[in-house]
């Protein structure tokens, strides 16, 4: 009966099947995880107004449903998150899916964005950096590497926004978009671009030399391989040799970095989101944290534990891809 | 020392050139333009009379008016023109402005107030539950006269005090059977104020535009109010140099570059404006620990402390040494006729002697568990150099860092530790703000109350007298002997004094000319550009 299926299909619908409980467990222990925290939300509340008196923090928590043993809040949270309901947010005063739906879209294109350049370029560089393996363009590149690699994101940011914002005024300090600007179209387009220029430097400098590095070396230890030399022998160019032995060989364990990173850009980059004050997702989880927003944060663990599934799968697949010995089962 | 004198000099000073009306005269008024304000943190609801909070002010203000708003000349009417006190003081009659519409068209009545006072002031409001709890009723005789009924007598000069902060009526007409605290104009607030809400983007920025039909003929002079969520504090600073925002108010910004911006001729930086937002830092104590229990240590912890040398380094030279529980913006009611403790260490660690806690062999006297408040750095550095100054007189400090939620609860909840410190807000009047520090009795777990088991029948009956005595002269009175005893007894150590301080562009006019500028409505604010 299911041996008529294809085996891609047989093997998807088994990874699905162990992601459920997966899910269910990130759930139950984060949850439990927060509130292990001190204090709940009407405490992170009274904190900002600066005092409250005792009727009116009752009468909060009576209404967050904060009064609650916490196993009848984790199965109320568990019920309502069976029928895709993420609950209301506390802090925002709105649907926790519509809060997470107005990040999404900034986070994914700084995400995407920075990942992508840092992806191409970081993986080029290595790759030129261990074919020259010693020589100045090498040291070169691999100072540089290294320079970024140990710079921190937020003395980047911070020296990027000096130089390019207040010292030469040439970008704005930070936000996604002129506020009281009122653009439309093509101009909208222009000024989100402008916003967006150093937070995607920024991030992708540092995410760059992650695979620069790990490029380098993957390439050297590929180059010395048996089937290198071997195709060397056989009279494959140097050109040849590079882009279909090496590179598809060297490539796996920079796939690997990928597919962890990417399963990792919903979370954002709270350092960078919050010194650009971009609203992205890394802002929110920590400004939720922050305050206490129960349903919020569980929203954004939710979303990304989702992801990180999806990843993780489309990783594997990828792996076989490029090397027909890895087989799906 | 010198250059702290100095620095609130030119404050005050700055402060009289710019109150002057000769100020606005000597340049031509600018009309239009918008104003891009700095704020640090987000908030939850933008409705007033819901929260009393100047994060919610700092934005709410300009488009929600309040009854009475308070100026350098003293009370000024807003939207009540007058108010009395009958002579029981159990009656107080506001009579309010006529021909005031709300930004929706409708018009502004006693209707309102009424609503907005039983509903919200008596019922929701933080601050306002306990000051209006004997509010009976709020009759309105005609449609421009309110009267507040009261079961015990309320002072006139406590409610006048109150009504800035806690005083904005909301409109009767949107919110009357609705659930007001899930009332979509919470965040999206209908008031009469010279700004109309546009929108707010959640985690970016909140709009407001100019109200054409203000009652005030000719105001307001901007076109739009801006207000900027900026979480990073050097990346506010690096805003307000770029030119993207004209002010940070409430120390937005880091101390170190409060110092830089106020070396750059293009702001203006100081404490003017904050006048009504004094808070003080302060050393709390848990009476509940023994030796904390014996005055003589308290009283050499204080003697420990160099009060000069912190209000240098850590702020900057913007505040001055507290004096008790009232501070010196509180008018009549402070009095600096008060027991003050020098900085001493050899006179400190006499006193701990004395009390029976010698240096041990570990070269401490005894450990204290400090737990210092989130609210910002320089509480932070506060505790640092508490620690520091500590262990000059052999004491042992071991700093507890927490977040808001874990200091609220272990403080004012668990009640576990030794010493903390934070900052709390003075609100124009003892009565509605200092108070609940050294008043006993508060239920357990509730912020900003004395948590700190001490409890003194004298003090509780010296308070509660305060509260409901009419007379404006007795009551100074009374706050002083108040002040005196709480500087003799030292239930807390209120250490510091000292505004917000704000960073303003020049090219801001009228900035900073009420003193609660923040708060207030801004009307005559115009931007020279």
């Amino acid at each position: 009966m299911k041996l008529a299926l294809p085996p891609i299909l047989i093997y998807s619908l088994r990874r699905l099947a162990q992601a459920i409980p997966v899910i269910i467990l990130i759930m139950v222990g984060t949850f439990l995880l927060l509130k292990l925290a001190p204090g709940d939300t009407v405490d992170a509340l009274v904190g900002d107004m600066g005092g409250a008196d005792a009727q009116f923090i009752e009468r909060l928590r009576v209404e967050y449903g904060l009064d609650q043993p916490v196993w009848v809040q984790l199965w109320r949270y568990m019920e309502k998150l069976a029928t895709f309901d993420l609950g209301w947010s506390f802090v925002y005063e709105q649907p926790v899916a519509t809060v997470l739906m107005d990040r999404l879209g900034t986070t994914l294109l700084l995400m995407a964005t920075s990942l992508s350049i840092a992806f191409t370029v970081g993986v080029a560089l290595g790759a030129i950096a261990a074919r020259r393996a010693y020589s100045l363009t090498d040291n070169v590149i691999s100072t540089l590497g290294l320079i970024f690699y140990a710079t921190p994101s937020f003395f980047l940011s911070l020296m990027m926004m000096l130089l390019f914002s207040v010292k030469l005024g040439w970008l704005p300090v930070g936000g996604i978009k002129t506020i009281a600007g009122f653009y439309t179209g093509w101009d909208h387009v222009w000024d989100v671009a402008l916003h967006l220029i150093m937070p995607t430097a920024a991030l992708s400098l540092i995410y760059l030399s992650f695979y620069l590095r790990l490029m380098r070396s993957s390439v050297l230890q590929v180059a010395d391989l048996d089937f290198v030399r071997t195709a060397r022998a056989k009279g494959a160019g140097e050109t040849r040799l590079m882009f279909h032995h090496i590179m598809r060989n060297a490539l796996l364990p920079v796939v690997t970095l990928f597919g962890l990173q990417f399963s990792t850009v919903l979370g954002g980059s709270v350092v960078v989101e919050t010194i650009f004050t971009l609203p992205g997702l890394g802002q929110l989880a920590y400004q939720s944290v922050i305050q206490r927003d129960m349903n919020t944060l569980m929203g954004i663990i939710f979303l990304c534990s989702i992801i990180v599934v999806v990843v993780n799968f489309l990783t594997d697949l990828l792996y076989a891809r490029l090397d027909s010995r890895i087989e799906l089962a | 020392m010198k250059k702290r004198l100095s620095r609130l000099g030119l404050a005050f000073v700055g402060a009289a050139a710019l109150g002057a009306p000769i100020a606005t005269n000597a340049q031509e008024v600018k009309t239009g333009g918008t104003a891009i304000i700095h704020m640090i943190s987000e908030q939850r609801t933008l409705n007033p009379a819901l929260r009393a909070s100047t994060g919610v002010y700092n934005i709410s203000g300009k488009i929600v008016e309040p009854l009475i708003d308070k100026s350098y000349d003293g009370y000024e009417p807003v939207l009540a023109t007058d108010w009395s006190s009958s002579e029981d003081g159990l009656a107080i009659t506001v009579n309010l402005r006529e021909g005031v519409k709300w930004h929706d068209g409708e018009d502004f009545t006693c209707e309102d107030v009424s609503f907005t006072a039983m509903n919200m002031w008596k019922e929701l409001l933080n601050y306002s539950s306990a000051l209006q709890s004997n509010l009976e009723s709020v009759d309105c005789p005609d449609p421009h006269t309110a009267v507040f009924n009261y079961s015990k007598p309320m002072p006139l000069e406590l409610f006048v005090a109150a009504m800035p902060d806690l005083g904005h009526p909301m409109p009767k007409h949107l919110y009357e059977g609705t659930d007001i605290l899930k009332n979509e104009l919470n965040t999206a607030p209908i008031g009469t104020g010279p700004f109309k809400f546009v929108e707010y983007e959640r985690g970016q920025y909140v709009m407001a535009v100019k109200n054409e039909d203000y009652w005030r003929e000719g105001y307001p002079y901007l076109d739009r109010i801006v207000w900027r969520f900026i979480k990073d504090k050097s990346a506010a600073a690096a805003a307000l140099e770029a030119g993207e925002v004209h002010e940070s108010g409430f120390i937005g910004v880091s101390m170190a570059d409060v110092e830089r911006l106020s070396e750059d001729d293009r702001f203006d930086v100081g404490t003017k404006g904050y006048e009504n937002n004094v808070a003080h830092s302060t050393v709390e104590f848990n009476h509940r620990n023994p030796i904390l229990a014996d005055l003589k240590v308290r009283q050499a912890i204080y003697h420990g402390l160099d009060i000069d040398y912190a209000i240098d380094t850590i702020m900057r030279g913007f505040a001055k040494p507290g004096r008790g529980p009232v501070p010196s913006a509180g008018g009549a009611n402070y009095t600096d006729d008060v027991k003050t403790y020098d900085y001493d260490p050899e006179l400190a660690k006499e006193m701990l002697d004395e009390a029976g806690y010698p240096v041990k062999d570990d070269g401490f006297r005894f450990k204290l568990r400090h737990r210092p408040a989130p609210w910002g750095e320089y509480t932070q550095l506060w505790a640092e150099y508490f620690a520091q100054a500590m262990k000059e007189i052999d004491i042992d400090v071991e700093i507890l860092t927490n977040d808001a939620p874990g200091f609220l609860n272990g403080v004012y909840r668990d009640h576990d530790f030794d010493t903390a410190n934070g900052w709390h807000q003075f609100r124009s009047d003892p009565a509605v703000s200092t108070m609940v520090w050294l008043r006993s009795g508060q239920p357990n777990g509730t912020p900003w109350t004395n948590q700190f088991g001490w409890q003194s029948d004298e003090m509780d009956q010296m308070i509660d007298d305060a509260a409901s005595e009419l007379d404006p002269d007795k009551r100074a009175e009374m706050y002083h002997e108040i002040q005196k005893k709480a500087m003799e007894e030292l239930p807390v150590i209120f250490a510091i004094e000292h505004p917000f301080i704000s960073v303003t562009s020049k090219k801001l006019k009228n900035h900073h000319n009420t003193p609660r500028w923040n708060s207030s409505s801004w009307y005559d604010l115009w931007l020279d550009e």
